[in-house]
């Protein structure tokens, strides 16, 4: 029997880049194939290949033993292929079950049969016990259930290959747990899973086989039997990294950023910070744990200026900052790594040079009076992408044009580039790969350690840990405690996470 | 629910409002009902081609030169061959092909579809322009009959049941295009590639195609809504014969959100206004200068723009070229 699938020799060249180079992979029915690779090292580009959404310049990719062609991915659908893209595939203002049957409506002559689509959807999260309401608009759901809908949309068509691109990224511990006992069950039914991600607990916990690619290359294989996650590591980045950041005692001083009584509403008007009162000294990392949607977004919105506070008041060596004006937020002093990078981060058009200046364009040395100087501009932006070793043939790409990680690495520098007293960092790492991830983690660290006063929002209870000095542990919109990180305990914490009581 | 009852609100009140001057003068509110529609008819026409192409997320500005040049067509070939079924039929072509250039403009070469628009308003105005030789005619237009049992109905029947066939065409295809947006496959598809094409790509629906596709059949539309005007309405053709129409169209697209239904009640506000105003100068009840009157479509436009401007949220896509991966 052919193996489910079979990539040979695939090329992929886009101008600057060969972003795969020669890469063959095989997956066979019942096993969860983890594939490994730091950011931009071509493992969304060949699964791509392999749906149908691009092209492959050469090679071979065969599905059941008969080649598919390139490109034509409702013909790789109607095979047993689904896919759960990194970014979600779903229309924002229509409901679950539009979502889902797109594509492969059930009809009643030239109608759609909505009763239809209802019950089959209905059957389908029974089936995998994923439970959705079938007739929610996608907008009004949180991102944990708009991900179930992605895997239900991709699982509806009895799947034989299932493809997972990142698909834990923004999921709450919780629900990757759920997820990955879906994967494993779904393995063990006989479907074939490839799955991209960068958590490597992830990829020991769940993966039969490891694949890792770098540069574009298939670089290794491997097992969870075989390696630990400090062998992962290694493999993908190609040096040994340190999991485990080293950190010195805090040198904490006064207080610089203190929050007074915050209030805040979400987008739907609800109270979402529930009065938080909260004071961040210089020289410190204070880590904000919590399960996503409990107010986090909101609170570091309020604190950069760019959400109104419905009550309290945000002040900066005692002063007050200036509600809903970001710019004002930013010159009394914060510098903001912002969660929604692709949103809120850059500007996708603009050049990495210029994205890498968007705090301070207007100021010397990159400005004369009304003047840029784009010289400095230029030499700003190429020892930058030197040093934060952005990944790119040139400092002067559009920003659109880099991969995940490395558009982070963009807002980091930036960001840190200023060195103001007060930086609010929101999920920094999030969609990072490992290499990154302990370069970040050390960039925060230093900026700590020359003084800042670091307020880091985080979903990754772990990353918490290993970087804060001192935890608030966030729940349903109030800090229900603050510990020195020294007496943190893990379990602890995520029971406070999780809204118990002791 | 705040907006349906603020609809329903509407809607009492035009009620209403009918009711209380039929009441005082059957026959003129029904006449001047009539007149409401025929002028009302093109507008909403016209919309259906802005929303066919928005829906899919192809910004078309270009429909009042289609229409022009439709109109244009379906006058100088009637008169030529002194038919004015094969005008119809070559108007038709004439407004498809326009679509299909459009579309290989903004799907194919990912032009700014603004500046493609503008292309073809251009291209329109400069060939009827160039084209046009006065004293033409044709050998008559779509005339008026009446719908059997329909038309007997009291207010209703001459509304909506003696009119020519291609304002009986409009009316059907502006409530297939309704039951097809919002229940069949081909909407479902077209909805989500206007609002998020890797969606559909990644679902296995061709963006492309159906871009191709719905812009041409738009074109087809925005054709029977310039042959309308020259060969039922009117029946001659003049430089500048749209006056506007197809822009007009876009406001009532955006004032209707995008749905048919809403269109054509904008269009049909419209078109009332319109009608009523010629009343009162007949009537001469008020003395207003048909100036004013001329200048009344376009007075409501702005009106309306300004009072929905930032209320409507139109397809997420709208204006974007796609390219396929990017997802």
């Amino acid at each position: 029997m052919s193996a489910l699938l079979e990539v040979t020799g695939v090329t992929k060249r886009y101008p600057g880049v060969v972003a795969n180079d020669n890469v063959s992979l095989t997956v066979n029915a019942g096993e969860v194939v983890a594939l490994l690779g730091e950011n931009g090292a071509g493992k969304s580009t060949l699964l791509k290949a392999v749906f149908g959404l691009i092209k492959p310049d050469s090679g071979e990719i065969k599905i059941g033993g008969t080649p598919i062609v390139f490109g034509d991915t409702a013909g790789v659908i109607s095979r047993g292929v689904g896919m759960v893209h990194q970014h979600f595939q779903l229309v924002p203002v229509m409901t679950v079950a539009e979502n889902i049957i797109l594509g492969d409506e059930p009809k009643r002559g030239i109608f759609i049969n909505k009763k239809a689509a209802h019950d089959e959807i209905l059957a389908l999260s029974k089936r995998y016990g994923l439970e959705v309401d079938p007739e929610a608009v996608i907008e009004d759901l949180p991102v944990g259930m708009q991900q179930r809908v992605e895997i239900l949309k991709a699982l509806r068509k009895d799947v034989k290959l299932l493809i997972l691109d990142e698909p834990t990224a923004v999921l709450t511990p919780q629900e990757i747990d759920e997820l990955l006992s879906v994967i494993r069950k779904l393995a063990d039914s006989g479907v074939g899973i490839v799955l991209i991600t960068h958590k490597l607990h992830e990829v020991m916990a769940v993966a039969d086989r490891v694949v890792v690619l770098r540069g574009g290359k298939l670089v290794g294989a491997t097992s969870p039997k075989e390696t630990d996650e400090a062998g992962l590591a290694q493999m993908m980045v190609g040096r040994s990294v340190v999991l485990q950041v080293n950190r010195t005692e805090a040198k904490r001083g006064a207080v610089v950023l203190e929050v007074k009584g915050l209030q805040v509403r979400d987008d739907r008007k609800i109270l979402s910070v529930k009065g938080v009162d909260l004071s961040l000294h210089k020289g410190e990392i204070l880590g904000v744990a919590g399960v996503e949607g409990n107010g986090q977004r909101e609170f570091v919105e309020a604190i950069c200026g760019m959400r109104h506070r419905e009550a309290g008041e945000v002040l900066i060596n005692g002063v007050a900052t200036k509600d809903m004006h970001p710019h004002a937020v930013h010159e009394a002093g914060i510098s903001h790594i912002p969660e929604d990078r692709e949103k809120h981060g850059l500007v996708s058009n603009y050049s990495i040079a210029d994205n890498l200046v968007l705090n301070q364009f207007d100021q010397t040395p990159f400005a004369k009076g009304w003047v840029r100087n784009l010289a400095e501009v230029a030499k700003n932006a190429i020892s930058t992408v030197e040093k934060f070793d952005i990944r790119t043939p040139s400092a002067f790409n559009s920003a659109s044009s880099l991969s995940g990680g490395n558009k982070q690495k963009v807002v980091v520098a930036r960001e840190l580039s200023e060195e103001l007293p007060v930086l609010v960092a929101a999920q920094p790492t999030r969609g990072v790969d490992v290499g990154s991830i302990e370069f970040i983690h050390n960039q925060l660290i230093s900026a700590r350690d020359r003084g800042a006063a670091v307020l880091l929002v985080s979903a990754e209870l772990d990353e918490i840990l290993s970087l804060s000095d001192r935890i608030a542990v966030m729940s349903d919109g109030k800090i229900v405690a603050i510990v020195e990180s020294k007496d943190a305990d893990r379990n602890y914490i995520g029971r406070l996470m999780a809204g118990l009581k002791e | 629910m705040k907006m349906l009852s603020k609809r329903n609100g509407y809607f009492l009140v035009a009620i209403l409002a009918t009711g209380f001057f039929y009441f005082n003068g059957s026959d003129v509110t029904t006449s001047v009902y009539a007149t409401g529609t025929v002028f009302a008819l093109p507008l909403a026409l016209a919309a259906m081609v802005g929303i066919m192409c928005e829906r899919t997320g192809i910004v078309n500005i270009g429909i009042e030169g289609t229409m022009l040049l439709s109109a244009f067509v379906a006058f100088f070939v009637s008169s030529l061959t002194q038919n004015i079924i094969i005008g119809l039929i070559a108007a038709i072509f004439t407004g498809s092909m326009m679509g299909l250039i459009l579309a290989v403009m903004a799907v194919s070469w990912r032009m700014d579809q603004i500046i493609a628009g503008t292309i073809i308003n251009i291209l329109a105005t400069g060939l009827t322009s160039f084209l046009y030789v006065q004293g033409r005619t044709i050998p008559g237009v779509f005339q008026s009959f009446e719908i059997p049992i329909l038309s007997k109905i009291p207010f209703f029947g001459p509304v909506l049941f003696i009119h020519g066939a291609l304002t009986f065409a409009g009316i059907i295809i502006i409530l297939a295009l309704y039951v097809a947006i919002y229940h069949t496959t081909w909407g479902l598809r077209s909805r989500a590639v206007g609002e998020h094409p890797s969606s559909a790509d990644t679902a296995g629906v061709s963006v492309v195609r159906l871009r191709y596709i719905n812009v041409t059949i738009a074109g087809a539309i925005g054709a029977l809504a310039g042959a309308y005007l020259s060969l039922e309405l009117v029946g001659s053709f003049e430089r500048g014969f749209t006056a506007g129409k197809g822009f007009t169209a876009l406001a009532l697209m955006i004032f209707g959100r995008w749905n048919p239904l809403g269109a054509l009640a904008a269009a049909m506000f419209f078109g009332l206004a319109q009608a009523y105003a010629n009343q009162l100068m007949i009537d001469q009840i008020v003395n207003i200068p048909s100036q004013f009157t001329a200048a009344l479509p376009y007075i409501m436009t702005i009106v309306v723009l300004t009072i929905s401007a930032g209320k409507v949220r139109p397809p997420a896509a709208e204006g974007q070229p796609y390219e396929k991966g990017q997802a």
